[in-house]
């Protein structure tokens, strides 16, 4: 831990104690999200995301390629974070290390797992050619809770993305050769068309430090807490997925709130999320 | 690259400027709240952030000079920046490039001021549109007078070129994949010195001359530009 952090952690403890958060927010509430969208042209789809000072922007970029053989009729998704040294005087450059290894796999399972993106309508070749799709995530200013700010960004880049078909079309007529069903979904597919998407859990995140439980934690919360819990609802108020992290531990009483707030909190993030996507 | 597109038609270039005209330029300081100094900048269809952490004290420690700092200019492509996508991290391009990034700022950063210390420039490239490298280091620029770091003078950069047999200034996106010259260029506005300077393509000497004169006269246009953005963040503080 840092020593600004050990300074700052008596103060935080005395704040809570009281009822008080640093910035004066109540424990299971928010700090300001705004999200702004199609902010890269060269990218299929993007969307820069603000959580208090925390700063995310995602990109979508779509190309052809194989499917896995284990599921040759699907589409390929991947995701990448980079921890980049702009976001923080602790990233550094060079190779990902865990931690965005870390934050790339846990917003790629809850991209995955809830089956967002319809990846069997993604393939144009049965077991020869499918849509790739890489969500690349870039943290430009790190103030805590990069989870949930950097699986919103991702939500709402895939939201507003379009299949280039239109780009890569001398690629995929070149393959009409080889393969010649794609001239029948070239005719089904004439222009850019959305990614076929279906309704995104959110997930909220939320840190204990001395017995106390805070919902979206800002980077000093971050750097003091003992246990953090993410946990991603869908519309239905099911969960979807979950992840505990730290050495800390929780209580059943405690999660059976934070999943309580959770709910609720998800609840208005995605009334949001879709606003900002004009859905 | 040879083409038969036509790029400069009836005296108006592909997207309507003239032939010494630069492309819209957006300048805002201080937009992040880690880093010590920060610029967002949009010139045409480029988007571009830079960051400055530091004097700081410079690790690993054999690139430590015990006389002056050192400076780490980083420049990165993300991988959604470009039509087909770039996988992350340093290339040689981006390798290449951060290196004459690095030493021209150095040129006007006070650097004995800061023994044993590293000044860190982060320079992110969101979307690209030909001209990243000037676009990244004029960002650089107003990131470390926001950083308060002591500077000789604000760099600032742009490139001029030749298409159709025409010099140009600021070399859009067909320009520069199908001109026939690139010319960027850095110069320290208040004395005029060059501190970047590379040339792909074909140029007689007194095509150089005409194009030289045309960036340099570019700079100094970015260079008010700069200014008025810096003065803007401080003008805005001052009021809340």
């Amino acid at each position: 831990m840092p020593i600004t952090a050990e300074i700052k952690k008596d103060y935080i403890i005395k704040l809570a104690k009281n009822g008080k958060r640093v910035d004066n927010r109540k424990f299971d509430e928010f700090r300001k999200i705004k999200i702004e969208i199609d902010i890269i042209k060269k990218a299929e789809g993007s969307a820069k995301v603000t959580i208090g000072n925390t700063q995310v922007i995602a990109g979508i970029k779509m190309d052809l390629g194989e499917p896995y053989p284990d599921a040759p009729d699907s589409g390929v998704m991947t995701t990448a974070a980079e921890l980049i040294p702009m976001a923080s005087p602790d990233f550094e450059s060079g190779p990902p290390d865990a931690e965005s290894i870390e934050l790339a796999r846990v917003v790629d399972r809850g991209i995955r797992e809830s089956k967002i993106i319809d990846v069997d309508k993604l393939c144009i070749v049965p077991s020869e050619k499918v849509w790739m799709v890489f969500i690349d995530i870039h943290i430009l200013d790190y103030d805590g809770n990069l989870f949930d700010a950097a699986s919103l960004a991702a939500l709402a880049a895939l939201m507003t993305a379009k299949v280039p078909i239109e780009r890569l079309k001398p690629m995929v007529e070149n393959l009409k050769e080889k393969h010649p069903s794609i001239e029948k979904y070239l005719k089904e597919h004439p222009k850019d068309f959305p990614l076929p998407l279906s309704d995104p859990p959110v997930s909220c995140t939320s840190a204990k430090f001395n017995g106390m439980v805070i919902m979206d934690p800002s980077l000093d919360e971050e750097l003091i807490a003992e246990a953090r819990l993410t946990v991603a609802t869908d519309t239905k108020g099911d969960i979807r997925a979950m992840q505990k992290g730290l050495n800390g531990s929780f209580t059943v009483d405690e999660i059976k709130k934070i999943i309580k707030s959770s709910v609720d909190n998800g609840k208005k993030i995605r009334e949001q999320l879709y606003k900002s996507v004009g859905k | 690259m040879k083409s038969d597109i036509k790029l400069i038609k009836n005296g108006k270039r592909l997207d309507g400027r003239k032939n010494d005209e630069l492309r819209p330029i957006k300048i805002e300081a201080g937009v992040l709240h880690r880093a010590e100094g920060s610029c967002y900048l949009e010139w045409g269809g480029n988007k571009v952030l830079a960051a400055v952490y530091g004097p700081r004290e410079a690790v690993p420690r054999h690139t430590q000079n015990p006389l002056r700092a050192i400076v780490n200019a980083r420049y990165n492509m993300a991988a959604f920046s470009v039509d087909d996508r770039k996988r992350p991290g340093p290339d040689r391009r981006s390798r290449e490039i951060s290196k004459v990034i690095s030493e021209a700022l150095e040129n006007i950063i006070i650097l004995e001021k800061f023994p044993r210390a590293s000044i860190d420039v982060s320079i992110e490239i969101l979307d690209a549109e030909a001209g990243t490298r000037c676009a990244g280091l004029t960002a650089a620029g107003v990131a470390l007078v926001d950083a308060g770091i002591p500077l000789r003078d604000i760099p600032v950069a742009c490139a001029a070129g030749k298409v159709d047999g025409e010099v140009v200034l600021d070399l859009g996106k067909e320009e520069d994949n199908f001109g026939d010259a690139d010319l960027p260029i850095a110069i320290a506005p208040r004395t005029g010195e060059i501190l970047l300077l590379q040339m792909d393509g074909h140029l007689t000497q007194k095509e150089f001359d005409t194009a030289l004169d045309l960036a340099i006269k570019g700079c100094k246009t970015i260079s008010e530009l700069q200014k008025k953005a810096i003065l803007e963040k401080y003008q805005k503080n001052m009021g809340e």
